[in-house]
This record gives structure tokens, C-alpha cells and sequence, in this order.
């Protein structure tokens, strides 16, 4: 399990490489705040490699989620597998999040 | 024929969960459950259950332990999680994602993330010394 932050002026791209869980949503948390405090605006979370998410990595989404907000900013999702949209969709956090499919996508916001 | 069966006594630490769920998830898969319960309703599920109990049930103190065993019935995967804490009344906790505020929670959807992954999800009486028990079933179709 590990974080990729790649940062380009307001962008900042995350590649979570497996689970986003509770044993390692707060240096998630963490990492991504530091950026925001930072200057990041638009945070795109890639989940290609990611295998599913438990509910306390869907909530620290919801969580960085309102603090980008807050900032002025906007956190996309993009690369969700079935399984990952599948949790999203049970707990009606698909319409809190706009989901996209690739990353190009959301950097796009198509 | 004797189903199989698996036994963990771990302290609680939460960096413990994943290599239990992995074997959990294993175990699974070699009894023919589908390869989507075993990447998703069994993982979050009992990590669900393990997480609770290690940072509510337990308080985080790994000075307590808890207990998980794995049964694979006939059709069925039976999992009881065990912690030393009080328990809790687990029909009480019953927020769904339509709750007033929910959406823009943090916490709360642990326990509804197991019953929507699970078929049953329900207290028992722990064994021994321990605490409280959370009882999880999966059929295997």
C-alpha cells in the first residue's frame, strides 16, 4: 500500500497503489493536506491500481473532499474498478464525488 | 467432514488487519466462493468488524486482544470477531446513507457497509474471556 503525489502548479495527481483503509487513511489524509496547504486546487485521486476502499477511506475522501472545497478546490476521482464504484454506489457518495473514468478525464472534467 | 476453520489472536493494532483479510479472502476463493465476494464483500466486511473492534471495541489499546475465527461451511462463511470491550446494542446502529447529515460524515458507515456486504451481521456471546463478538455470514451464491 502506498501514496504517488505528482504536483504540477494547482494540480496535484494521487495514485493509490492498493487499499485505502484505516490503517492508512491518515498519512493519506495528511499527505494530500499538506499539498492543499500548499497551493493544490484540483486534486484527482487515481485508483487504477487500487483494489477497494473501506469506510474509513471513504471517509477521509469525505473529509479532504470538504477541505479542498473550503480551499477554493475541487477533488476528483477517476479509475474506479466496478468493485470501488459498487461501495460509492451503496453509500451514496457517487453523488458527493464526480467519478471519471480515466485520469485524463478528470483533468479534463469530462 | 469437518469444515475448515481458521484462528487469529492478534493485539490491537490495526497494521494487523490486512494480512488476516488476505488469508480470509483466500481461504474463500479455495472453497469456490466468486472471485467478486472475495475481493469485496469479504475484504471490507471483515475489515469493517476487526476495525471496530480494535478502535472501539478495544479502545486502540494493544495491550488488549482480539480474537477472529473463520469457518467455511458448507455454503457458508461464518466469521466471528471478537474484542474485550462492553459491546454495543448493533440493531441500534442502523444510519443509512439517507440520514439527515450522513453524507458529509467522516464516520458511521462501517456497520452499514457490512450489513449491505453481508447476509447476516449480528452479536453473539463471546467464549472464554473476551469481550463481545460480532457474528458475519456469507453465502457462498
Amino acid at each position: 500500500m502506498s501514496f504517488t503525489l505528482t504536483r504540477d502548479d494547482e494540480r496535484l495527481i494521487v495514485d493509490v497503489d492498493g487499499q485505502l483503509v484505516v490503517s492508512n487513511r491518515q498519512e493519506f489524509k495528511q499527505l494530500v493536506l499538506d499539498e492543499v496547504e500548499q497551493g493544490a486546487r484540483l486534486v484527482i485521486v487515481d485508483f487504477s491500481k487500487s483494489a477497494y476502499i473501506d469506510s474509513s477511506g471513504l471517509g477521509a475522501l469525505v473529509s479532504l473532499g470538504k477541505r479542498i472545497r473550503e480551499a477554493g478546490g475541487e477533488l476528483r476521482l477517476a479509475a474506479l474498478n466496478e468493485d470501488l464504484r459498487t461501495l460509492f454506489e451503496l453509500t451514496r457518495l457517487d453523488a458527493l464525488f464526480p467519478l471519471y473514468a480515466t485520469r485524463d478525464d478528470a483533468l479534463a472534467g469530462r | 467432514m469437518t469444515a475448515p476453520r481458521h484462528d487469529w489472536t492478534i493485539a490491537s493494532d490495526v497494521n494487523q488487519i490486512a494480512p488476516i483479510v488476505e488469508a480470509v479472502a483466500e481461504m474463500c476463493a479455495a472453497a469456490g466462493f466468486s472471485s467478486r465476494l472475495c475481493r469485496l464483500n469479504v475484504p471490507v466486511a471483515l475489515t469493517e468488524a476487526m476495525a471496530n473492534a480494535i478502535l472501539r471495541g478495544n479502545s486502540n489499546d494493544p495491550r488488549r486482544a482480539v480474537h477472529v475465527c473463520a469457518m467455511v461451511e458448507s455454503e457458508m462463511l461464518v466469521l466471528e470477531v471478537t474484542d474485550e470491550g462492553p459491546g454495543f446494542d448493533l440493531d441500534g446502529v442502523r444510519c443509512t446513507p439517507e440520514d439527515p447529515g450522513c453524507m458529509e460524515r467522516e464516520d458511521g458507515r462501517g456497520v452499514f457497509l457490512m450489513r449491505k456486504l453481508m447476509d447476516q451481521v449480528e452479536n453473539c456471546c463471546a467464549q472464554g474471556t473476551y469481550g463481545h463478538t460480532v457474528r458475519l455470514r456469507l453465502r457462498r451464491a
